[in-house]
């Protein structure tokens, strides 16, 4: 096992995803499996190779500084879960667990 | 022969001269919806009246002599990937049942400008991660060819879609081939174009430096005719290509003679289903046949394709998903709402390094986060969101981002020495035909390997296409895969399109039985 229960909890919450005890005990067997297989990669050299990690050369695109239509509140709060008509809605950022 | 057997190219034609109205064609490719997809499971969405409003739109102008779009009266399936204002878009995904995007996708606008009608989106592996179909939230496809068998993923249900004459195009997207695997495995033509020739602006995003939409459909023709509408430049996407669009299908009666193809031996290693390497030599043996030259080359590196992309996919995915939060759209779970799961298990998570969090929830905000991804969350998302932030975990990222994005690098290196001497790369494009539904679900790994022909295009950021070149003594489906360079599309296609004029295993038919 290349990773333990206890990695595997780290990441759940550094991922914002809770986790059952089953869903833990299952992750860090078929995680541990996956990291052990693209572990390989290491059997290369790669130290004067220089990362490549977007296919095309491109960088920097501009666009003009020109305002553009954009969406409007009624358009943006369409889907939300809990909105007051301007604004989104979430529990409070301090304070107690479930004190929402 | 009945109208949803008939070509793109031909329904676009028979439209536009008249002898054909856009109501009748979208009323024939509804009808064979409604009699099929209970079997199928290939859409997700149809709304019957909105298509038949747009048909009857067109008609109306055509009756009355005004300009129609190129695509005029053609029935296009959409990916659930692609936003859509008037359909649902759910990425197959519990976290987004019900949304509805505020706009069309690019493409989609593109198809709609061009009085193409939207008839419904097709299923897909949720948030398009997946070889076969089934990490959908709702309900497996199954294989037109045989429906105990997988269609194979992501863009699974625009390839059976196509395959049982329900829409003669469907639009896909391929992040590791998942436009070319479903397409091989359902005997279709699926188009992966280079990165960039087309807009990803309103695809919902899985990993972005590799996801490219492209056309899926009976002929790498009826490929060509879709390309001139939906390729091009978009201001919105800024890693959008501003380079003109060929006119594909004015290149595809140029001949093979001459065509230097490349064979890979590698690719004729362990793994490959005899059956489906008797085919694709065959197939090569068509080319030849026809004037092409066959060259081996080799891709020192491409047996590293699959753990590079396991890692720069997640990696990609893990920061894209981030933005299901529970709180802008999508599942969100209340404090005390009946979530049966914990953070971490209930374990409390030692945090340090650098990696700023505290846990178990140290914030309401913070649980909400947790159990709204967990409700929404199907396993194979949350296992690649997990493997992503891993790898890109402080202590970890240079050891397997990093590293993966070196090998990256390598396996591009490889393809552009190869293209130094050969036109196309050509070989197969999965392992196996179909494989039966559930064969492969109890183990993630053994899943990922079905990309081991497709996942380089991506990497590369280069182009491929793939198309039936025979069956089984099964009767499945083989594939063919082409690559080619950057910008090779006029190439890829107008190659794929003069073995469709040698061969007919294109234009065959699945009976829709087990």
């Amino acid at each position: 096992m290349s990773l333990t229960r206890q990695d595997v909890a780290k990441v759940g919450l550094l991922a914002r995803l809770a986790l059952t005890e089953a869903e833990l005990e299952r992750m860090t067997g078929e995680l541990s499996k996956i990291v052990d297989f693209v572990s390989q990669l290491g059997e290369l050299d790669t130290s004067a190779v220089e990362p490549l990690a977007h296919p095309l050369d491109t960088r920097n695109v501009f666009r003009e500084d020109e305002p553009q239509p954009s969406l409007s509140t009624a358009q943006a709060l369409a889907n939300a879960p809990r909105h007051d008509g301007s604004c989104f809605l979430v529990p409070a950022v301090l304070g107690e667990t479930g004190a929402a | 022969m009945h109208l949803s057997e008939r070509s793109a190219t031909d329904l676009v034609a028979a439209v536009r001269a008249g002898e054909l109205t856009a109501t009748a064609c979208t009323t024939a490719f509804l009808d064979r919806i409604a009699a099929v997809d209970g079997r199928v499971n290939a859409f997700l969405a149809v709304d019957r009246d909105a298509a038949l409003a747009q048909a009857a739109a067109i008609d109306e102008r055509i009756a009355a002599g005004r300009p129609v779009g190129p695509l005029a009266g053609l029935p296009v399936a959409v990916k659930d990937a692609l936003c859509t204002a008037d359909l649902p878009t759910t990425c197959a995904s519990r976290m987004l049942a019900g949304y509805r995007p505020p706009t069309d996708a690019f493409v989609v606008a593109r198809l709609r400008a061009a009085d193409a009608v939207i008839v419904g989106k097709t299923n897909i592996d949720e948030f398009a991660m997946g070889g076969s179909n089934e990490n959908s939230a709702f309900g497996d496809v199954h294989n037109p060819w045989d429906l105990t068998r997988a269609p194979g993923g992501s863009s699974g249900g625009s390839a059976a879609c196509v395959a049982a004459d329900m829409a003669p195009v469907a639009i896909g997207s391929d992040t590791g081939g998942s436009i070319r695997q479903p397409a091989g495995l359902c005997g279709i033509t699926g188009f992966k174009p280079t990165y960039g020739r087309i807009s990803r602006r309103g695809l919902v995003a899985f990993a972005s430096s590799l996801d490219q939409i492209g056309p899926m459909a009976r002929s790498a023709a009826d490929c060509a005719l879709v390309m001139e509408t939906i390729a091009g430049h978009d201001p919105g996407d800024a890693t959008s290509l501003a380079v003109p669009v060929p006119a594909y299908t004015a290149a595809l009666d140029q001949p093979l003679a001459g065509l230097r193809v490349g064979r890979v031996p590698a690719h004729f290693g362990p793994g490959l289903d005899p059956e489906v390497a008797a085919g694709v030599e065959q197939a090569l043996a068509a080319f030849e046949a026809a004037g092409a030259t066959i060259h081996e080359v080799d891709l020192p590196h491409a047996a590293y394709g699959i753990p590079t992309y396991y890692l720069i996919a997640p990696c990609e995915a893990s920061s894209n998903l981030a933005r299901y939060d529970g709180a802008h759209y999508g599942v969100r779970a209340e404090p005390g709402g009946g979530v049966r799961a914990e953070p971490g298990g209930g374990v409390r998570a030692e945090l340090g390094g650098g990696n700023a969090a505290l846990g178990p929830f140290d914030s309401p905000l913070v649980e909400m986060y947790c159990r709204s991804r967990a409700e929404g969350f199907g396993p194979e998302v949350k296992r690649r969101i997990m493997l992503g932030t891993y790898a890109l975990s402080a202590g970890y990222y240079d050891a397997f981002y990093a590293k993966a994005l070196r090998v990256r690098r390598l396996i591009q290196q490889d393809f552009l020495r190869a293209f130094e001497t050969v036109d196309v790369i050509a070989g197969p494009v999965s392992p196996t035909p179909a494989f039966k539904l559930g064969e492969k679900t109890g183990d993630p790994l053994a899943m990922y390997l079905v990309d081991m022909y497709t996942v380089g295009t991506n990497l590369a950021g280069i182009g491929g296409i793939s198309f039936p070149c025979g069956f089984t003594a099964g009767g499945l489906p083989i594939g063919f895969q082409l690559q080619g360079p950057a910008l090779s599309e006029p190439l890829l296609l107008r190659a794929a399109h003069q073995y469709q004029q040698l061969t007919d295993w294109h234009l065959r038919r699945p009976a829709l039985v087990p």
